[in-house]
């Protein structure tokens, strides 16, 4: 029943890639409420699937690596209602979407929905360190995104081809400015997950911990750059995009690493 | 009841002759004179056209006649000397959604016709000289015109140097209010520049030059500060917008300059527009991180891309047209059968007959 949610949603959201493919192939993409609406739907099945699966848990579904990749994917379409049209950046939800497609395709397809052989107790410390770090996941996706779109807008204008989306996309400094505001929101979410990870009552493994400090890291050193004025906006976009690369990897490594190691 | 325009535009007539009907607004009540139901003016300073509906065939001469009446042209006012063009029924309609949509201005896509034609209907309709049948026919225009513009890119870009210029710096920066912008050199291709800039939000607006004097004349008239031209240069930390049009025979700014200038602003973007001819500014700058240099030949080539596109999309445009015509006339025909078989079994005037078929 609850991955019946989830194939819905991934269905509205390949709507909304699908329908930005055909428009900006025809060279006439208008950031429109087709893609609003998609996704809005999107992300209410994702959060039926997630309520499903959390009671049929009696805890946060963040069991598995399947439950990690649809939360993540949840936190990406949740920050980009939030963020999206409170920035006018509409047209980051032609980018949110494939991202969300490619997260949920994959945890649909891989076989990596594996039930625990035992009901796991809840743990609300580990439920919320988990679940915040996550959202702060999605924080550094939407980054990654106002990254890519920054960079593509700046190549047109440094290269003097502009392109059909040229005229869609926001201006540099408005993508700059969503860019920092995601880093510090993502950053501090994030901070407030790692330590509230040694505050669970259980050792974490050393291999998470070192992990989750790197990523911290990472962005610490972004911002810290920015701040102090020590690389472009440009780099910065581009740092943004590695990051979340990282960032990715190594929440797999984590995930993979927590379900080797002893049920919480 | 006969569907017909009449008119002259860039097309068919020069400047000097689309002036002697420059003053042709307000002419509805004449037309009516000549025997229209129905008349509509939009007149421009591209085109003169007259839109009308009658029930017997009115001529060009005489609609030319009550053109020229109201014009007050005095001289040789025979319409053969005139290069009037008509176009009745399918054709008037379709000639009207083309103008409306813009493909038939001299600038294809340009939209400020879309607002004439309103403004003329809107006048028309207050003298009472637009009837149902110019009131159907002036709807649909406007709701094709808005159809061609969501539907195609035929209004994509800008297609004249400084309106590429101030598009482009609010894909850098957005809202231009907060931009400060230094203009170099008091020439006319750069006053215009920055005049456009300060219609879309500018408000500090610095002007240097050689001559002290010219500067100031200059800021005086744009509503700007004059900087003394040593003093330039230190006012590129500052600014976010350099337009320059000097006629230094050397580049004034080279990566070499310019480097140390913008040591302190690495996270604000520099927008160059170079309109100098000899270019004031080395092509090499626009390497340099975070700075956008545009010169004339870059702009000219901006805007012909935006024109190539929208002549691109003429043929999706005329396509729409194509379909709203077929449309109006399959409508306008069903509803004329329509009553006609009302009228042979209800005793009804022409007259009433007329209003209700349209």
């Amino acid at each position: 029943m609850d991955r019946a949610f989830l194939i819905i949603s991934t269905i509205c959201f390949l709507a909304a890639v699908v329908r930005t493919a055909i428009a900006l192939r025809a060279g006439l993409f208008r950031p429109g409420r087709f893609n609003f609406v998609a996704i809005g739907l999107g992300f209410v099945f994702q959060t039926a699937f997630l309520s499903v699966r959390g009671h049929a848990l009696g805890r946060c579904p963040l069991t598995n690596l399947f439950e990690v990749f649809i939360f993540l994917a949840w936190s990406v379409a949740l920050i980009y209602m939030v963020v999206g049209p409170a920035y006018r950046l509409s047209l980051m939800g032609a980018f949110t979407a494939p991202l969300v497609v490619l997260l949920q395709g994959f945890a649909l397809i891989a076989p990596i929905d594996i039930r625990h052989p035992v009901k796991l107790p809840p743990n609300a410390p580990l439920e919320f360190h988990a679940s915040v770090s996550l959202i702060a996941y999605g924080a550094f996706a939407l980054a990654c995104i106002a990254g890519v779109m920054y960079l593509v807008q700046e190549r047109q204008i440094k290269t003097h081809h502009l392109r059909s989306i040229f005229y869609h996309l926001p201006p540099l400094t408005d993508l700059f400015a969503a860019i920092k505001r995601l880093l510090w929101w993502g950053f501090i979410l994030y901070t407030v997950g790692i330590a509230s990870g040694f505050f669970t009552g259980r050792p974490l493994p050393r291999l998470q911990i070192v992990a989750a400090i790197g990523v911290w890291l990472l962005y610490a050193a972004i911002l810290q750059a920015w701040h102090f004025r020590r690389i472009a906006p440009k780099q910065i976009a581009a740092l943004c995009i590695v990051g979340f690369s990282m960032a990715l990897t190594l929440l797999w490594g984590i995930t993979f690493s927590a379900q080797t190691h002893s049920v919480p | 009841m006969n569907l017909f325009c009449v008119g002259l535009s860039h097309h068919t007539a020069n400047v000097e002759t689309r002036e002697r009907f420059a003053g042709s607004a307000g002419t509805e009540s004449i037309l009516r004179d000549a025997g229209c139901a129905e008349a509509l003016v939009l007149a421009t300073c591209n085109r003169v056209e007259v839109y009308g509906a009658s029930e017997k065939r009115v001529s060009t001469d005489d609609i030319a006649q009550c053109l020229v009446q109201k014009s007050a042209v005095i001289g040789d006012t025979h319409s053969e000397a005139l290069p009037f063009y008509r176009y009745e029924a399918e054709k008037c309609i379709q000639h009207l959604f083309r103008v409306a949509s813009g493909l038939d201005s001299m600038v294809i896509g340009e939209t400020e016709i879309l607002g004439q034609a309103k403004k003329a209907y809107q006048s028309a309709r207050t003298t009472g000289a637009v009837g149902p049948c110019l009131h159907r026919l002036f709807q649909r225009a406007f709701r094709v015109a808005k159809q061609v513009r969501t539907h195609t890119q035929i209004t994509r870009g800008s297609v004249s140097v400084g309106s590429v210029a101030v598009d482009l710096a609010q894909r850098i920066f957005g809202e231009l209010g907060n931009c400060k912008v230094l203009v170099l050199g008091a020439g006319e291709t750069s006053e215009r520049t920055a005049r456009t800039l300060i219609s879309r939000g500018v408000r500090d607006l610095r002007v240097s030059n050689r001559s002290n004097e010219r500067a100031q004349e200059l800021a005086q008239r744009v509503g700007g500060h004059a900087v003394r031209f040593h003093e330039w240069p230190q006012e590129c930390s500052e600014i976010d917008i350099l337009i320059t049009s000097t006629s230094s025979e050397a580049p004034l700014l080279t990566p070499a300059n310019l480097g140390p200038m913008l040591a302190n602003r690495i996270d604000r973007p520099l927008f160059i527009i170079d309109i100098a001819v000899p270019r004031d500014v080395d092509p090499g700058v626009n390497e340099m991180e975070g700075v956008y240099l545009y010169d004339i030949d870059a702009l000219r080539s901006v805007a012909e891309q935006s024109l190539a596109v929208r002549r691109q999309q003429v043929t999706s445009a005329e396509t729409i047209i194509a379909e709203h015509v077929s449309d109006f006339l399959e409508n306008v025909s069903r509803e004329l059968n329509c009553t006609s078989r009302v009228a042979e079994h209800s005793p009804v005037t022409d007259n009433s007959l007329r209003a209700s078929q349209l």
